[in-house]
Protein backbone atom coordinates (compact mmCIF):
# COMPACT_ATOMS: atom_id res chain seq x y z
CA UNK A 1 0.00 0.00 0.00
CA UNK A 2 1.66 3.34 -0.96
CA UNK A 3 0.08 6.97 -0.28
CA UNK A 4 1.40 10.48 -1.46
CA UNK A 5 0.72 13.75 -1.36
CA UNK A 6 3.21 15.74 -3.62
CA UNK A 7 3.82 19.06 -5.31
CA UNK A 8 5.68 16.97 -8.01
CA UNK A 9 4.07 16.25 -11.54
CA UNK A 10 4.06 12.45 -11.14
CA UNK A 11 3.57 10.22 -14.60
CA UNK A 12 0.57 7.88 -14.58
CA UNK A 13 2.48 5.37 -16.29
CA UNK A 14 4.86 4.84 -14.40
CA UNK A 15 2.63 4.17 -11.43
CA UNK A 16 0.56 1.79 -13.18
CA UNK A 17 3.90 -0.14 -14.24
CA UNK A 18 4.65 -0.28 -10.27
CA UNK A 19 1.02 -1.74 -9.61
CA UNK A 20 2.16 -5.08 -10.04
CA UNK A 21 5.73 -5.27 -9.59
CA UNK A 22 6.88 -8.30 -7.64
CA UNK A 23 3.52 -9.81 -6.89
CA UNK A 24 2.71 -12.28 -9.36
CA UNK A 25 -0.85 -13.34 -7.71
CA UNK A 26 -2.23 -9.92 -9.23
CA UNK A 27 -4.34 -11.07 -12.02
CA UNK A 28 -6.29 -7.04 -12.31
CA UNK A 29 -5.07 -3.83 -11.77
CA UNK A 30 -7.84 -0.76 -12.24
CA UNK A 31 -6.41 2.85 -12.08
CA UNK A 32 -7.80 5.95 -12.29
CA UNK A 33 -5.99 9.09 -13.05
CA UNK A 34 -7.63 12.53 -12.45
CA UNK A 35 -6.39 15.41 -14.74
CA UNK A 36 -6.70 19.55 -14.81
CA UNK A 37 -9.77 20.33 -17.30
CA UNK A 38 -9.42 23.50 -18.84
CA UNK A 39 -13.33 24.67 -18.42
CA UNK A 40 -15.47 24.38 -15.38
CA UNK A 41 -18.99 25.33 -14.75
CA UNK A 42 -19.16 28.00 -17.97
CA UNK A 43 -15.91 29.47 -17.65
CA UNK A 44 -11.89 28.18 -19.03
CA UNK A 45 -9.79 27.48 -16.35
CA UNK A 46 -6.24 28.63 -16.45
CA UNK A 47 -5.12 26.67 -13.47
CA UNK A 48 -5.45 25.70 -10.31
CA UNK A 49 -4.14 25.45 -6.59
CA UNK A 50 -5.18 22.71 -4.46
CA UNK A 51 -4.79 23.50 -0.75
CA UNK A 52 -5.41 20.34 2.05
CA UNK A 53 -4.85 19.87 6.07
CA UNK A 54 -1.24 18.35 6.45
CA UNK A 55 -1.55 15.55 8.88
CA UNK A 56 -5.49 15.04 8.23
CA UNK A 57 -4.94 14.42 4.67
CA UNK A 58 -2.53 11.17 4.95
CA UNK A 59 -4.64 10.07 7.94
CA UNK A 60 -7.97 10.50 5.75
CA UNK A 61 -6.43 8.68 3.05
CA UNK A 62 -4.77 5.52 5.30
CA UNK A 63 -8.17 5.02 6.58
CA UNK A 64 -9.84 4.74 3.24
CA UNK A 65 -7.29 2.57 1.55
CA UNK A 66 -8.00 0.58 5.00
CA UNK A 67 -11.79 0.37 4.64
CA UNK A 68 -11.47 -0.41 1.13
CA UNK A 69 -8.81 -3.46 2.33
CA UNK A 70 -11.77 -4.58 4.71
CA UNK A 71 -14.05 -4.65 1.75
CA UNK A 72 -12.00 -6.24 -1.22
CA UNK A 73 -9.26 -8.86 -1.52
CA UNK A 74 -6.93 -6.28 -2.50
CA UNK A 75 -2.92 -6.98 -2.74
CA UNK A 76 -1.76 -3.58 -3.62
CA UNK A 77 -3.22 -0.27 -3.49
CA UNK A 78 -1.49 3.36 -4.78
CA UNK A 79 -3.20 6.46 -3.93
CA UNK A 80 -1.17 9.53 -5.03
CA UNK A 81 -2.50 13.46 -5.03
CA UNK A 82 -0.75 16.50 -5.88
CA UNK A 83 -1.09 19.67 -3.65
CA UNK A 84 0.10 23.27 -5.10
CA UNK A 85 -0.04 24.89 -8.32
CA UNK A 86 -1.46 23.00 -11.01
CA UNK A 87 -1.90 23.90 -14.99
CA UNK A 88 -4.51 22.42 -17.39
CA UNK A 89 -3.89 18.91 -18.60
CA UNK A 90 -1.80 18.15 -15.76
CA UNK A 91 -2.45 14.89 -13.82
CA UNK A 92 -4.25 15.65 -10.37
CA UNK A 93 -5.07 12.16 -8.25
CA UNK A 94 -4.15 8.97 -8.75
CA UNK A 95 -5.44 5.74 -7.71
CA UNK A 96 -4.29 1.99 -8.59
CA UNK A 97 -5.99 -1.19 -6.77
CA UNK A 98 -4.63 -4.93 -7.39
CA UNK A 99 -6.22 -8.07 -7.50
CA UNK A 100 -6.74 -11.64 -8.09
CA UNK A 101 -9.64 -10.95 -10.46
CA UNK A 102 -10.91 -7.89 -11.92
CA UNK A 103 -14.55 -6.91 -9.70
CA UNK A 104 -12.60 -6.50 -6.69
CA UNK A 105 -9.64 -4.25 -8.37
CA UNK A 106 -12.94 -2.35 -10.23
CA UNK A 107 -15.67 -1.66 -7.23
CA UNK A 108 -12.41 -1.35 -4.40
CA UNK A 109 -10.95 1.63 -7.34
CA UNK A 110 -13.90 3.36 -7.42
CA UNK A 111 -15.29 3.13 -3.76
CA UNK A 112 -11.77 4.98 -2.75
CA UNK A 113 -12.28 7.74 -5.54
CA UNK A 114 -15.92 7.87 -3.97
CA UNK A 115 -15.05 8.33 -0.44
CA UNK A 116 -11.82 10.41 -1.47
CA UNK A 117 -14.16 13.11 -3.27
CA UNK A 118 -16.50 13.59 0.26
CA UNK A 119 -13.98 12.69 2.70
CA UNK A 120 -10.39 13.93 2.25
CA UNK A 121 -9.13 17.40 3.05
CA UNK A 122 -8.75 19.06 -0.50
CA UNK A 123 -9.87 22.31 -1.72
CA UNK A 124 -9.48 23.67 -5.59
CA UNK A 125 -9.08 27.11 -6.15
CA UNK A 126 -9.65 27.95 -10.06
CA UNK A 127 -8.13 30.36 -11.85
CA UNK A 128 -10.47 32.16 -14.44
CA UNK A 129 -10.43 35.01 -16.63
CA UNK A 130 -12.71 36.87 -14.12
CA UNK A 131 -10.06 35.66 -11.19
CA UNK A 132 -9.81 33.07 -8.82
CA UNK A 133 -12.93 31.16 -7.39
CA UNK A 134 -13.01 28.41 -4.84
CA UNK A 135 -14.66 25.43 -6.36
CA UNK A 136 -18.18 24.74 -4.44
CA UNK A 137 -18.74 20.79 -3.12
CA UNK A 138 -21.25 18.81 -5.32
CA UNK A 139 -24.37 17.21 -4.07
CA UNK A 140 -23.49 14.31 -6.36
CA UNK A 141 -20.27 13.55 -4.90
CA UNK A 142 -22.22 13.04 -1.75
CA UNK A 143 -24.51 10.48 -3.37
CA UNK A 144 -21.41 8.76 -4.77
CA UNK A 145 -20.41 8.34 -1.64
CA UNK A 146 -23.23 7.60 0.21
CA UNK A 147 -24.25 4.54 -2.55
CA UNK A 148 -21.25 2.48 -0.79
CA UNK B 1 -10.29 24.68 28.08
CA UNK B 2 -7.61 25.80 25.82
CA UNK B 3 -7.94 24.32 22.10
CA UNK B 4 -6.15 25.12 18.39
CA UNK B 5 -8.76 26.05 15.77
CA UNK B 6 -7.55 26.03 11.98
CA UNK B 7 -9.59 26.90 8.98
CA UNK B 8 -9.00 26.11 5.72
CA UNK B 9 -9.73 27.36 1.91
CA UNK B 10 -12.49 29.66 1.68
CA UNK B 11 -13.22 29.71 5.67
CA UNK B 12 -9.28 30.70 6.37
CA UNK B 13 -10.27 33.50 3.96
CA UNK B 14 -13.26 34.86 5.64
CA UNK B 15 -11.95 34.30 8.77
CA UNK B 16 -8.74 36.35 7.91
CA UNK B 17 -6.67 33.64 9.42
CA UNK B 18 -5.34 29.88 9.43
CA UNK B 19 -5.35 29.16 12.99
CA UNK B 20 -5.98 30.64 16.39
CA UNK B 21 -6.27 29.87 20.11
CA UNK B 22 -9.52 30.17 21.69
CA UNK B 23 -10.22 29.53 25.86
CA UNK B 24 -13.77 28.85 26.80
CA UNK B 25 -16.17 26.10 28.29
CA UNK B 26 -16.47 23.89 25.11
CA UNK B 27 -18.65 20.69 25.49
CA UNK B 28 -18.37 19.67 21.13
CA UNK B 29 -17.77 21.08 18.04
CA UNK B 30 -20.46 22.55 18.02
CA UNK B 31 -20.05 24.61 20.75
CA UNK B 32 -16.96 25.79 19.50
CA UNK B 33 -18.88 26.91 16.53
CA UNK B 34 -21.90 28.88 18.75
CA UNK B 35 -18.32 30.29 20.54
CA UNK B 36 -17.34 31.81 17.14
CA UNK B 37 -20.45 33.06 15.90
CA UNK B 38 -21.61 35.08 18.97
CA UNK B 39 -18.20 36.83 18.63
CA UNK B 40 -19.64 38.55 15.12
CA UNK B 41 -18.29 38.51 11.91
CA UNK B 42 -17.51 34.82 11.27
CA UNK B 43 -20.86 34.35 9.38
CA UNK B 44 -18.95 31.74 7.33
CA UNK B 45 -19.19 29.48 10.20
CA UNK B 46 -23.25 29.22 9.96
CA UNK B 47 -23.43 27.86 6.40
CA UNK B 48 -25.38 24.72 6.70
CA UNK B 49 -22.42 23.01 4.58
CA UNK B 50 -19.54 23.48 7.19
CA UNK B 51 -17.61 20.58 7.70
CA UNK B 52 -15.21 19.66 10.82
CA UNK B 53 -12.04 17.73 12.04
CA UNK B 54 -10.95 16.95 15.63
CA UNK B 55 -7.52 15.98 15.96
CA UNK B 56 -7.28 15.27 12.64
CA UNK B 57 -10.30 13.15 12.00
CA UNK B 58 -13.12 14.02 10.04
CA UNK B 59 -16.46 14.57 12.34
CA UNK B 60 -19.54 15.95 13.18
CA UNK B 61 -20.70 18.95 15.07
CA UNK B 62 -22.11 16.79 18.27
CA UNK B 63 -17.89 15.59 17.98
CA UNK B 64 -16.93 16.17 21.98
CA UNK B 65 -14.19 18.24 22.90
CA UNK B 66 -11.34 17.91 25.40
CA UNK B 67 -8.45 20.34 26.34
CA UNK B 68 -5.83 20.79 24.14
CA UNK B 69 -7.74 19.52 21.03
CA UNK B 70 -6.60 20.37 17.75
CA UNK B 71 -9.99 21.07 16.00
CA UNK B 72 -10.79 22.84 12.47
CA UNK B 73 -13.83 23.82 10.03
CA UNK B 74 -13.73 23.99 6.55
CA UNK B 75 -15.69 23.88 3.55
CA UNK B 76 -17.21 20.90 1.84
CA UNK B 77 -14.05 19.18 0.63
CA UNK B 78 -13.37 18.99 -3.56
CA UNK B 79 -10.02 17.08 -4.45
CA UNK B 80 -9.79 14.64 -6.40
Amino acid sequence: MSIKVQQERFSPGTETEAMHAAQLGIGAVVTFTGYVRDFNDGQPVHGLALEHYPGMTEKALAKIVSEAEQRWPLLNVRVLHRVGALEPGEPIVFVGTASAHRQAAFDACSFIMDYLKARAPFWKKERTPQGERWVEGKASDKAAEQRW
Amino acid sequence: MKLTVLYFARFREAMGKERETLEGPFTTLGSVRQHLLAQGGHDVLAERNVMCARNEELCSLNEPVEPGDEVAFFPTVTGG
